[in-house]
């Protein structure tokens, strides 16, 4: 169907044209900003600790023409690492802002509602009971997400899965989840367990290459998939009714993001652990530096690289000879921010 | 395109050259028009029947209104005819097809609804907002393009929100966010608008203005308007064609000079109430009696005391 331009007062069109240019110049400027920041916290964590005179030889080595032990180091060692933290930063923002915007509430994150929690029980499971590790290790944590997001949408579902019900039965599951975890804990012996709690706790450490080649083809797969239910989201975002009305089958559509949103969520998972807050909060982050209540995915995804690079930076290189897995610096980002949700997020009449 | 628009639209592969008549005051083409009727019709919610075996026919072109008390069904009625809820016996037609086996999108470029009370997401702008009621128009492939900024723009005007538009939602008034939703309903460009109770919360003048605005609507554009109201004197005067319900039935239909009688208001909503000349024009006006007033009072209470 097609309209002619119509009888307005002057200057009309230019005020819809106005009001998009406005906010497109921030979104522009926030998404380069924080392309920058990912950038040079990538080649920071490429370069950090090695001699100045030698620097010209990293930057080559960071495009595979260095040689020597600071050439080694660079690309064995800390490319990987970069280009993992950057596939999990981006499957992480990502999901979260997925999951939040679908169920329409800010608890609404893999991390909060027991699908990382699933994911790590069936790696203990996996790691302490049948002894497995590598890719098996990462295919037992995504199947345990994908169960368990399966048995939340199942539990939730009344006539169609409302988002309350669905976080309220989430965190519900993550407990059930953390007593199966202990359980299995406690039953293990004392060295697996370490390392059960070191991959639990989230971390990328050195990982091999074909890691990172998986992840990437599971990013490449999922990203046609969100640029095809973001249309309804955007739509689902103004209630089931008006959805409707607009074409768009709301139980269907939730469905859709809620399966991406899990699939993204346990592919990063799947290899660097359950990096603790980085999809709860990497969606808010992008949504305060942006002036418009878009779904914001490229800039969440954007701030997810750059918690991840920045906490593993942190972890690997400020904290001297104590180096911790990145979902312990992560998290200590993450809980005061729950905290001051939880606080402020009455007061402002949204349920959390 | 849809095989059942019948009448004057073109489909979109024309590219924005079609020539509609213009020059109308805030108008755009006209509407097409679409029969859409209820048969049979029977709505529930998990199980507890609301609405039952209901035949309504909406005649197009015409502004319908439906009352009737809290709970005798009226919204739930909008929202089946708007496809939001599977009948459990029974179907509506649109254009001769079953609305609820028809593709949404399909549904959507036709019949459009606003629900009671709609919430916008945190930190929306009244643009973004408003666009979004281009999505039925919008397929695979058809982005959006300058015909959905035409008629995104001639919705804002229209509402007479132009000047809102880089505005948040949740900053402005009741009655300036109510015309922004009427103008994502209008920017959808459905040929039939739904709307259930579009003047709630607003204070007289913004209730007046909203009605106005519609009946607008309906007048240069022949768009077929329905609307729960819940102000019978209103409904009254912005009728052309009045649906009274109780316990989920059509009690009673027609202009509103026809239906509204002593009655009928004493049967559907348990009132008494005498029917007068609205001085406005001429519309019936309903005023209720209540148990104190008029001729011959019900009750009647001693005087405050302390007055002679």
């Amino acid at each position: 169907m097609t309209r002619t331009e119509q009888a307005l007062p002057a200057g009309a069109p230019g005020v819809l044209s106005a009001a998009r240019a406005q906010t497109a110049t921030r979104v522009r400027t926030v998404t380069l900003v924080l392309v920058g920041l990912t950038v040079a916290l990538s080649l920071a964590t490429l370069v950090w600790g090695g001699h100045a005179s030698d620097l010209w030889n990293q930057i080559l080595a960071v495009f595979g023409a260095g040689n020597g032990e600071g050439a080694f180091t660079i690309t064995k060692l800390r490319l990987p690492r970069v280009a993992l933290s950057l596939g999990v930063g981006v499957a992480f923002g990502v999901s979260g802002a997925l999951f939040q915007s679908v169920l329409r509430n800010p608890l609404a994150s893999p991390d909060i509602i027991g699908i990382s929690g699933g994911a790590s029980l069936a790696a203990a499971f996996g790691l302490l009971v049948l002894g497995v590790s590598g890719i098996a290790l990462s295919v037992f944590a995504f199947a345990g997400a994908v169960v368990v997001a399966a048995a939340i949408y199942l539990l939730a579902w009344r006539d169609g899965v409302s988002g309350y019900r669905f976080v309220l039965i989430g965190v519900g599951i993550a407990f059930a989840v953390n007593a199966g975890i202990g359980y299995l804990l406690t039953r293990a012996e004392v060295n697996d367990v370490r390392s059960a709690l070191v991959w639990m706790v989230g971390s990328i450490g050195t990982p091999p290459w074909p890691d990172v080649g998986v992840l990437s083809v599971a990013l490449l797969v999922l990203a046609p998939l969100v640029a095809v239910t973001v249309k309804r989201l955007r739509i689902l975002q103004l209630g089931d009714e008006l959805a409707g009305g607009l074409g768009v089958s709301a139980e269907r559509a939730r469905l859709a993001v809620l399966a991406v949103a899990v699939a993204l969520a346990a592919v990063a998972t799947a290899f660097a652990g359950p990096v603790a807050f980085v999809a709860f909060v990497s969606a808010p982050i992008a949504r305060r530096l942006l002036p418009t209540a878009g779904l914001a995915l490229v800039p969440s995804a954007l701030v997810g690289t750059v918690v991840v690079l920045a906490a593993e930076f942190t972890a690997q290189y400020l904290l001297g000879s104590l180096e911790v897995p990145v979902g312990i610096i992560t998290g200590v980002i993450g809980a005061p921010y729950l905290l001051w949700l939880l606080a402020t997020s009455n007061r402002g009449g949204r349920g959390a | 395109m849809s095989i059942l628009r019948t009448t004057t639209h073109t489909s979109a592969a024309d590219g924005g050259t079609h020539a509609a008549p213009s020059g109308r005051h805030r108008g755009g083409d006209p509407k097409a028009q679409h029969s859409l009727h209820a048969r049979g019709l029977s709505l529930a919610y998990d199980g507890a029947p609301v609405v039952h075996d209901l035949d309504l026919e909406i005649p197009a072109g015409k502004v319908t209104v439906i009352v009737g008390g809290n709970g005798c069904g009226k919204s739930t009625l909008l929202r089946g005819i708007a496809r939001l809820l599977r009948p459990s016996a029974g179907e509506v037609l649109l254009d001769g097809a079953a609305v609820h086996a028809m593709p949404a999108k399909d549904v959507a470029r036709i019949v459009g609804i606003l629900p009671q009370s709609p919430t916008a997401p945190e930190g929306i702008t009244v643009a973004d907002l408003v666009g979004r009621g281009r999505y039925p128009h919008q397929g695979w492939f058809r982005q959006w393009t300058s015909t959905d900024d035409a008629v995104v723009t001639a919705a804002l005007a229209a509402t007479d929100t132009l000047e809102l538009a880089a505005r948040r939602v949740e900053e402005l008034s009741g009655g300036q966010a109510q015309r922004v939703w009427i103008a994502m309903a209008l920017a959808q460009d459905p040929d039939i608008l739904l709307l259930d109770e579009p003047t709630t919360f607003l204070d007289v003048t913004h209730q007046l203005e909203v009605l106005d605005l519609l009946h607008e609507l309906n007048r240069t554009r022949g768009a077929t308007v329905v609307m729960v109201l819940h102000d019978l004197n209103l409904a009254a005067r912005y009728a052309d064609h009045l649906v009274v319900m109780h316990a989920g039935q059509v009690r009673a239909i027609g202009s509103p000079e026809q239906v509204l009688t002593p009655e009928l208001v004493a049967d559907a909503f348990n009132l008494r109430a005498r029917i007068v000349a609205d001085p406005v024009c001429g519309a019936p006006m309903v005023v209720p009696i209540g148990r104190f007033h008029g001729p011959d009072p019900t009750a009647a209470l001693p005087a405050p005391s302390g007055t002679p």
